[in-house]
């Protein structure tokens, strides 16, 4: 048994920020339009596919990434539109029609990629290892990190520093109040519920070309989402980033150490994390 | 009054449906014999996810986690272990027993969708152990059984075996469901705030319910892995919960007997679909979609709307 290295603590936070990039669009959702969307993983692994699909065919990673981000947009548009808006109210049946729309999604994706996997192809830039400090770290997994970072200051100041953050924060608190006030709400829902979608198909084009992609990654991933928005809190940046970073670095930890148990090691945190706050680290009550 | 006693046309059709199980599959050929075990066995399953979702109410979507503990602990006696198929029930239900206790203190303190959220998540980390610990589960493999004794190897013994051990089991939970600890579920899914005021202990009777379900979730298992003599990772999987409910939602939720109509229906129509085409999970996925949105209360949710609807 070997203790955590430079490398393996680099892996951990580069799936951490993954696992924000996705889960950030999920406490979103989550947050505003207090729908709990379990085709969230269906999502990331469409945006995956797609980002692998543009990006062979054309041969640009970031046209693939930004034909990803708008595929499942555009996918959460028809979803929320077309299905959702039947049972608005109902938190219990937003949340398992979503589950059923993960479950559609899942298939329909096996039938046309099968079960192969798949890797999005990385630009030339990005591969190989960089080298720093005595250590080669690949540099894709240092641009994961990065974007990451990118995303979580572009969501604060979307969140903290716009007019469209501030409805949004305000609706997350009071959405009738906003309403009265004259803002059309449905509208920045909507506008909330595309941008949590477009993250997840972010996240599955990016994390495509590392942990590729396979039929059973949505659910994987949809898990290491909930243990993120459970440990953070609904509806919280802050609680998703620190829930992925304590996420990812279990994972990690959980890998090397017990690689058998990897998946029951996020479950301790949580658990002692729910025993104390039931509504995660930086929730509140609705 | 249906609430409290069941009225004669329930009772009437309960007997029939009884009676239906009974004769039926003396009539029919071997392969149907072996379809209606296994909607007994999930009626079982659907009826613990019903003991949560439709009577305490809070949706459950790790029973099927549950349900495939048992059978992967009963799998595992008769095979590794070579020991003896009814320990290895006993043993499977006791440990469906403890991860349905170590997840209700968990989830008890949540409600609504969180409750659903970490459930999920609690079946999925069972799958993941499922999946990675090869030494002892066979991983992606899984593992062949030795459960079914020689005596029942033929289907219609087996299936007399199962229907008898469903009817003990059923009435058990009916009883359950019409106790007084029943009513105060019921009350805590109404409004879980009057009932702490009234000074019930919620947290205890979440607690008891909970562990319960995990329970008669363990009992379905042990005879699924009796029935299918065979565990792998899917059998612990989310769709396997998802079906649960979906059975439980599609009969009525907190309808009890319900499930078997729900177990009935989506079994059958497994079996239906699969002449034509493997893609079952999006005909599940859509049955999900178009109940939620035109039949959220159910077969025999509906009948009672109906009937309730007609007489006052």
């Amino acid at each position: 048994m070997s203790g955590l290295n430079t490398f393996q603590l680099l892996n951990g936070l580069t799936f951490a920020a993954l696992l924000f990039i996705v889960a950030s669009g999920f406490t979103l959702i989550f947050g505003l339009l207090r729908i709990v969307n379990l085709a969230h993983g269906a999502l990331y692994l469409l945006g995956g596919y797609c980002a692998y699909a543009i990006a062979s065919t054309t041969g640009s990673f970031f046209i693939g990434l930004l034909a990803a981000m708008v595929a499942v947009a555009v996918t959460g548009l028809i979803l929320d539109q077309g299905l959702l808006r039947f049972v608005r109210g109902h938190e219990l049946r937003q949340v398992l029609l979503t589950l059923g729309v993960g479950l559609v999604l899942n298939d329909m994706m096996l039938v046309v990629f099968g079960g192969d996997t798949y890797t999005v192809p990385t630009p030339e830039f990005l591969r190989g290892a960089l080298r720093f400090a005595g250590l080669f770290y690949p540099k894709y997994r240092l641009f994961v990190l990065v974007l990451g970072v990118l995303i979580f200051i572009l969501l604060w100041l979307l969140l903290n520093r716009t007019r469209l953050g501030a409805l949004i924060r305000a609706g997350v608190d009071d959405p009738e109040t906003i309403e009265a006030m004259g803002v059309n709400i449905r509208r920045i829902f909507l506008l909330t519920f595309m941008l949590g979608a477009a993250l997840a198909g972010l996240g599955g084009a990016v994390g495509g070309a590392f942990l590729t992609l396979y039929p059973s990654a949505d659910a994987e991933i949809l898990v290491f989402s909930l243990a993120v928005v459970i440990i953070g809190g609904r509806g919280s940046l802050v609680g998703a980033a620190v829930g992925a970073l304590m996420v990812g670095m279990l994972n990690t930890v959980g890998q090397v150490m017990f690689p058998e148990f990897a998946y029951f090691v996020i479950f301790g945190p949580m658990a002692a994390i729910l025993a104390f706050r039931p509504l995660g680290l930086f929730g509140r009550t609705a | 009054m249906s609430e409290i006693g069941i009225p004669r046309l329930g009772l009437a059709a309960i007997l029939f449906g009884a009676l239906a199980f009974a004769i039926v599959p003396l009539f029919v050929p071997t392969y149907q014999v072996s379809i209606l075990t296994e909607v007994l066995i999930y009626a079982v399953l659907a009826m613990s996810v019903d003991i949560l979702a439709g009577y305490a109410g809070r949706t459950p979507l790790c029973l099927g986690a549950i349900f495939g503990v048992s059978t992967y602990v009963t799998v595992y006696w008769t095979s590794t272990m070579a020991g003896s198929p009814y320990v290895g029930m006993m043993l499977g239900i006791c440990a469906a027993t403890l991860v349905a206790m170590v997840f209700a203190l968990l989830a008890i303190r949540t409600t609504g969708v969180y409750f659903i959220l970490l459930t999920l998540a609690l079946g999925m980390i069972i799958w993941g152990i499922c999946l990675r610990w090869t030494s002892v589960t066979g991983g992606e493999n899984g593992l062949r059984g030795n459960v079914r004794p020689v005596e029942l190897a033929a289907h219609l013994p087996f299936y007399y075996v199962v229907f008898a051990a469903v009817v003990v089991i059923t009435f058990a939970m009916w009883r359950f469901v019409r106790s007084p600890f029943g009513l105060t579920l019921r009350g805590i899914r109404d409004s879980d705030s009057r009932m702490r005021s009234l000074g019930y202990n919620v947290s205890l009777h979440m607690f008891i319910a909970f562990t319960v379900a995990g329970i008669f979730a363990g009992v379905a298992g042990a005879l699924y892995a009796m029935f299918n003599d065979f565990v792998s990772p899917s059998t612990v999987a989310l769709t396997q919960s998802v079906e649960g409910l979906l059975m439980a939602i599609t009969g009525g939720a907190g309808t009890l007997f319900g499930s078997f109509i729900g177990a009935l229906a989506i079994i059958g129509l497994e079996n239906a679909v699969s002449l034509y085409t493997e893609r079952w999970q999006t005909v599940m996925g859509v049955a999900f979609i178009l109940i939620m949105i035109f039949a959220p209360e159910g077969i025999l949710g509906g009948i009672r709307t109906l009937l309730a609807r007609k007489r006052g």
